[in-house]
């Protein structure tokens, strides 16, 4: 303590010499209390508590592929997405119509829907509910102790299931002019909530515009 | 007597444990704060549910405002002696024909992301502060037309990628820009041979009740 007591050896009264050493050691130490204060403030104000996070995509690189023979993905699993504005979603499943005979087939298919949990998720998950519960309970069983393995072997195992994984939808993520860039990123996130295997965000196509012209408001 | 005595104890609180915790609090505070960088714009990221955070360093950053203007910004990379944001400003310089001071250089190693196009670029590094430099923040030009001829968004990409190899790309947009606006972003970056980027979010958990799903 830094304080000492200033009655310290107060026996020895009578001797002069000893009285004038009496000086109070006691410093004031308000001063930097308040100086540290202040500065530890000032650095808790400053801090960047929560960095900030990121999501990583992998868009297709179309350089040197010739898109017009893409490769041949069964129609029954390729679920189409378009985003649109007002935060809709327009969605169908099977190929993407080519012309305008399709155009009619498939508007019959065309449905409408949002990004709360009852609208989009519910239909990705639906369609990739093998895959979903195959990973769901690996990390379940992770979480519980079940099965000792490591963080990043669960994620590796995650990978080998999605690269496996034959019966899930292929998501097709394309967008109209009025979307917003919250949409597309509410869709790659729930592509990741949903453990969806394949998915790719492609430019729609003329016909699909068409589509979108007379699809339900 | 002992009454008498009580009173003539001093008042005085010893502020020494509060001392030694301020300094500890004073340390910690200091030693793991990371000052939030002066950014040219505000940009409320949407949601996501990863849980990876951003890295601090050699990283260059598109910004996207709310108003579908876009910022830069890129960073000295893992060893600052190297100086690669000098290096890109001099590159884009000799592009369009703006030379720029020793003094301007160093003053842009300092400043933080921008959203100025070359034209303004002198005037923007030689504004006094930061209101002043506000005005020629009117977002970087970057037309997909013409076969990006006066796509400097594109440049600046480019020579970011040229001078550091191993940088890594991420996109900061506002929730309310246009997807529009980000499509042009990411065309420019796969131009640039950079098809995995990040995007920047904010975390969310999610849950799921897979009894929720699993009727029908």
């Amino acid at each position: 303590m830094a304080e000492i007591i200033a009655n310290e050896g107060g026996g020895k009264k009578g001797h002069g010499k000893k009285r004038a050493k009496k000086h109070s050691t006691h410093i004031d130490m308000t001063p930097m209390v308040d100086l540290m204060s202040l500065l530890i403030t000032f650095f808790m104000l400053t801090t960047a508590f929560s960095k900030p996070k990121i999501m990583e995509i992998v868009l297709p690189d179309n350089s040197e592929v010739d898109t017009s023979k893409g490769p041949e993905i069964e129609a029954k699993r390729t679920l189409n997405l378009i985003l649109s504005g007002d935060d809709k979603v327009y969605y169908y499943v099977g190929k993407p119509p080519q012309n305008d005979k399709d155009v009619e087939a498939t508007r019959v298919n065309l449905m409408k829907t949002d990004y709360s949990k009852d609208g989009i998720r519910k239909i990705v998950l639906k369609m990739n509910m093998l895959l979903y519960e195959k990973v769901d309970s690996a990390t379940q069983e992770v979480i519980t102790g079940k099965t000792k393995i490591s963080q990043d072997s669960l994620l590796s195992l995650v990978k080998i299931y999605k690269k496996k994984d034959k019966r899930g939808p292929i998501v097709m993520i394309k967008s109209d002019k009025k979307a917003k860039y919250r949409n597309i990123v509410d869709v790659i996130d729930e592509m990741a909530i949903c453990n969806v295997a394949r998915y790719a965000i492609v430019d729609i196509n003329e016909f699909e515009l068409k589509l979108l012209e007379t699809a339900p408001k | 007597m002992p009454k008498l005595k009580m009173h003539h104890a001093s008042p005085r609180i010893d502020m020494t444990p509060m001392v030694d915790l301020f300094t500890l609090l004073l340390t910690f505070f200091m030693l793991t704060t990371s000052f939030k960088p002066t950014e040219a714009v505000i940009v409320d990221t949407p949601n996501s549910i990863s849980e990876k955070t951003a890295p601090d360093k050699n990283i260059m950053m598109i910004y996207i405002s709310k108003d579908n203007k876009i910022y830069f910004n890129v960073d000295n990379g893992l060893d600052s002696t190297t100086h690669v944001r000098v290096k890109v400003l001099e590159e884009m310089g000799k592009q369009y024909g703006v030379t720029f001071t020793a003094k301007e250089k160093a003053e842009f190693e300092k400043l933080g992301s921008f959203g100025v196009p070359m034209k303004d670029m002198k005037s923007w590094i030689d504004a006094k502060d930061g209101v002043e430099r506000e005005k020629y923040n009117t977002g970087i030009p970057c037309d997909t037309a013409n076969n990006y001829k006066d796509n400097q968004l594109n440049k600046w990409v480019l020579y970011s990628r040229f001078h550091n190899q191993g940088i890594e790309a991420a996109v900061k947009g506002d929730g309310d820009a246009k997807y529009e606006t980000a499509k042009i972003v990411f065309d420019i970056l796969l131009e640039n041979k950079l098809s995995r980027f990040n995007l920047t979010t904010n975390m969310e958990k999610v849950e799921i009740k897979l009894g929720d799903y699993k009727g029908k």
